[in-house]
């Protein structure tokens, strides 16, 4: 029933796009894979200062704060993209356990960015605690399980 | 001997077969490549917007290409290593391809603006 819905919602959107250009599926996974390197450095960046490498000499909370809009901006395009390409092959995806795992772990990693590893970078003085590092290990863990499971949709028939 | 003759004989080695064939050797190494890309391409992009002056600009840019550009090399070494092995998979294929040579020119041309970067009329001299 519910996959009926997308084969109608699936058909329209397909056929339009190859209409418009064979090139319009490739651009738009493109852009997806742009705003997931773009949002990778964003992650990364703060991540890794959790975990007590990269830029050091800043001041935790600092950074977090000076990223958040980059990491935002990053995000939303790579979710508008993953919403066209999903809309172009629902009914395919659905079916592909991947992509199941992928959307779970996205969300638990977006509502986990925006929560838990919100709070704990803003700490003023928490830079080199236990909680900053396993919070950065966490994220680091949650966001890489997103994108493999992602890749790993396209490796499924 | 041409390139051509040279991927012609590596596609017809065992390797290149059986990376060609696998069923989750391939699509792994794959998935390693463009998931290092966040890594390499990510960190890269948040050197090249403090350079732009359009982000984090309260910190100084020398932080960035001292402690990030460590990790962009890093991810760039992996790049390197996971794209030749990807390439033995299917290298007349590739060579055929013309995305394919666009990409290694635009590459060539990414790593003179590197070279640049980093010799003494640079702006990291």
């Amino acid at each position: 029933m519910i996959a009926g819905r997308f084969v109608a919602y699936e058909a329209t959107p397909t056929r339009l796009l190859a209409r418009i250009s064979p090139w319009l599926f490739p651009g738009i996974e493109s852009a997806h894979l742009l705003g997931l390197c773009a949002l990778g450095g964003t992650l990364l960046v703060v991540d890794l200062r959790m975990l007590g490498v990269g830029l050091t000499s800043q001041p935790l909370d600092a950074l977090a704060r000076a990223v958040h809009p980059w990491l935002e901006a990053s995000l939303a395009l790579i979710l508008s993209t993953g919403v066209l390409l999903f809309m172009s092959e629902a009914v395919r995806v659905l079916h592909t356990p991947s992509f199941w795992v992928k959307v779970a772990t996205l969300l638990l990693a977006i509502f986990y960015t925006f929560t838990m590893r919100r709070r704990v970078a803003a700490r003023p003085g928490g830079d080199t605690s236990r909680l900053t590092r396993v919070t950065g290990a966490a994220s680091l863990l949650l966001w890489l399980t997103a994108a493999a499971a992602g890749r790993w949709i396209g490796f499924s028939s | 001997m041409s390139i051509l003759a040279v991927l012609e004989w590596l596609a017809a080695t065992r390797w290149s077969v059986a990376l060609h064939e696998s069923v989750y050797v391939w699509p792994l190494l794959e998935s390693l490549h463009v998931l290092c890309l966040t890594i390499f391409v990510g960190t890269a992009v948040m050197l090249d917007v403090r350079l732009l002056g359009v982000a984090m600009t309260r910190i100084p840019a020398s932080a960035f290409t001292q402690r990030l550009l460590p990790w962009t090399r890093g991810g760039f070494a992996i790049m390197v290593i996971t794209g030749v092995l990807l390439f033995t998979a299917t290298p007349v294929d590739y060579y055929h391809s013309s995305s394919f040579r666009i990409k290694l020119i635009l590459m060539a041309i990414a790593g003179c603006n590197v070279w640049f970067f980093h010799s003494p009329h640079g702006l990291e001299s």
